[in-house]
């Protein structure tokens, strides 16, 4: 039998198209390297100088950073005002994500797995649509929501309610810090029980399953990798931030972003700032470690 | 009292999504411990009907009875059905142990008896050794046997099967069908069985009910499905089968029975003999199949069993003038309404 037709077997192959066909490893050099060459220059070796420069101490007297290895910066975040403003910062970001993920469930299930196709696009557009918006405008929205004379006072008063007075507080942030990176948790979640076969959930209720066993046995479990990599967003972003405190946050509320803004801009201490920098960092680790160890990532 | 209802009890059930009727009423009874097969093609309402006696769905009218009690609107996690898959429907997270000893869980049955109760299900499936794998680790046949497992361990009033053997391939479907009747024996657990192929209908059932356009067309044994079709269509869905109009009725013939006659061979006593011109010859190893354009009109398949053929000579008949001969009882005319 012949293989080739004679016209086609004369047709000319592009050489590079040729080359790129045999060699499975030239087309995914290919395609990873321009990403993977970001990732090295501009993640990994600023990261690396961030860790070099937290060993660095600053001189009190020339107030010229010294370039000999110390480890002066972690002592001195283990002390003082520096170990509130940390547990502080980690409480918040376990309340907000805690706060989303509990407001976020329900409502990546409606669009999942209730709404005909759709309300589920409109719905994903309502959640998306937000983070186009600018950042800075969100949170003077909530600035004059909760401030003395804001939306929500008005609203207590007009009721004969006592008057929550939330402006410039921790609770403030906590609101805010919610309602901001709430389209970060939707979404994974959205993503992890949209992938659920719905005949699982028929199975757990053929088997005997209450409505309450299955969410607990079944789409739980399956939605977790959902809800860790939608709390990793709400979390770290949280763990990062240091304008909603300065915006909505009141006298307590310093976040570590902001004691590494103080230490870089007015301090003049950029060793110490990238020590704090550190801090953030190592949580995340842990946090993940932590996420993998009870098998959250199982069912991916 | 019990004993004296049916298993499963439908009466006048109809299902509609949207403008299109699913199910067009339905009345049927399923008794204990049968085997009973609903056999269609798709879109004939088999698995909405299967659907709505498990609970999934609820029927718009009609009545659904379990062993006797009303449960036309029993939720699915109360009623004592219990359902295996088309996709099997396995928990991905969970082991296969896990699985199949879900349903004990909830029903909060202890932890030893729940042990000793899934190892002998998986024992019966011949799953034994697989207790810690997980659904992605198994084959398509062993998630299967899992799913069937699950299903049984709860024994349940009903076991529900919605084209289980249908992801399957041709060999081990076929070997799952011995071993799926086989199971149904033992355990004495009656099998509501979905499906649209119509040799696993015949091989498994004890009776078939035929669906189209989501009314059940006929009820019967399989002897009966196959030799005496009550309409058109049930003869046409259920094997191949010859359909000629003889003075104004409508006659049909399974293939096997007729008789190609050639030059030389004489026509069986007493048969209903026709000439006609061979325009087909399939050859399918056991059996070949011919299709012949009758002089007074309409084509007839027969199949003739190789038993003696050699080399291909069969084929050679393609184009040759021949007769077709059936015994007159072997003919049945058939209501062109149905």
């Amino acid at each position: 039998m012949t293989v080739v037709a004679p016209e086609r077997a004369g047709r000319r192959v592009n050489p590079v198209s040729a080359a790129l066909l045999r060699r499975t490893w030239l087309r995914t050099t290919l395609l990873l390297s321009p990403p993977l060459a970001w990732f090295l220059v501009i993640y990994l070796a600023s990261l690396a100088i961030m860790l070099v420069t937290s060993l660095w101490s600053v001189n009190s007297f020339t107030q010229t950073v010294d370039h000999t290895l110390t480890t002066q910066n972690f002592h001195q975040i283990a002390t003082g005002a520096y170990p509130t403003i940390i547990g502080r910062t980690v409480l918040l970001a376990a309340l907000v994500t805690i706060t989303d993920a509990i407001l976020a469930f329900p409502f990546a299930y409606a669009m999942a797995r209730i709404a005909k196709r759709r309300t589920q696009r409109l719905l994903l557009v309502a959640v998306l649509l937000p983070l186009w918006a600018s950042y800075l405008a969100k949170i003077y929205a909530w600035i004059a929501i909760l401030e003395k004379g804001g939306t929500l006072n008005w609203t207590f008063s007009k009721l004969g309610l006592p008057l929550p007075n939330l402006g410039f507080t921790n609770a403030a942030m906590w609101i805010a810090f919610t309602y901001i990176w709430l389209p970060y948790m939707i979404v994974p979640i959205y993503g992890a029980l949209e992938r659920i076969p719905g005949s699982l959930l028929e199975a757990s209720a053929d088997l005997g399953g209450s409505g309450l066993t299955t969410l607990r046995r079944v789409l739980l479990p399956l939605a977790l990798p959902g809800l860790v990599a939608g709390s990793i967003f709400t979390f770290s972003l949280t763990l990062g931030d240091y304008v909603t405190p300065l915006l909505v946050g009141g006298a307590n509320s310093t976040l570590i972003g902001n004691a590494i803004y103080d230490n870089l801009l007015t301090g003049g201490n950029l060793p110490l700032a990238a020590a704090l920098a550190v801090v953030p960092i190592v949580i995340m680790v842990a946090y993940l470690v932590g996420a993998k160890r009870l098998g959250a990532f199982d069912a991916l | 009292m019990t004993g004296e209802h049916p298993a499963v009890r439908l009466r006048g059930v109809v299902k509609r999504f949207g403008d299109s009727t699913a199910v067009a009423g339905v009345d049927l009874d399923v008794g204990h411990g049968e085997f009973f097969t609903l056999l269609g093609p798709s879109g004939s309402g088999k698995t909405t009907l299967l659907r709505m006696i498990a609970g999934f769905e609820l029927p718009d009218e009609g009545l659904i009875e379990l062993a006797g009690v009303d449960a036309t609107a029993v939720p699915a996690n109360a009623r004592d059905v219990n359902t295996v898959f088309q996709d099997y429907a396995l928990f991905p997270h969970m082991d296969v142990i896990s699985n199949v000893g879900y349903g004990l869980m909830v029903a909060k049955v202890p932890r030893n008896e729940r042990k000793k109760r899934s190892e002998a299900a998986l024992d019966m499936v011949r799953l034994t050794g697989f207790e810690s794998r997980k659904p992605a680790q198994l084959s398509g046949g062993q998630r299967q046997r899992v799913a069937l497992a699950r299903a049984i361990v709860n024994e349940p009033e009903v076991l529900l099967l919605d084209e289980p053997l249908g992801a399957l391939d041709l060999k081990l479907r076929q070997e799952m069908q011995v071993e799926l009747k086989d199971i149904q024996r033992r355990v004495g657990i009656t099998f509501i069985y979905v499906t649209h192929d119509q040799e696993e209908a015949l091989t498994m059932s004890d009776r078939v009910a035929v669906m189209d356009g989501g009314r059940i067309q006929q009820v019967d044994t399989p002897f009966r499905i196959y030799e005496r079709p009550a309409s058109e269509f049930v003869a046409g869905f259920i094997g191949v089968s010859n359909l000629l109009e003889r003075d104004g009725r409508q006659v049909t013939v399974r293939p096997e029975k007729v008789h190609l006659v050639t030059d030389g061979e004489t026509p069986p006593a007493g048969a209903h003999v026709e000439a006609g011109t061979v325009t087909e010859v399939v050859y399918l190893g056991m059996v070949t199949r011919y299709i012949v354009a009758l002089d007074a009109g309409g084509n007839v398949t027969a199949l003739r069993q190789n038993v003696e053929t050699q080399d291909e000579d069969t084929v050679g008949l393609r184009g040759r003038r021949v007769q077709v001969a059936w015994l007159p009882e072997q003919a049945y005319e058939i209501s062109s309404a149905g």
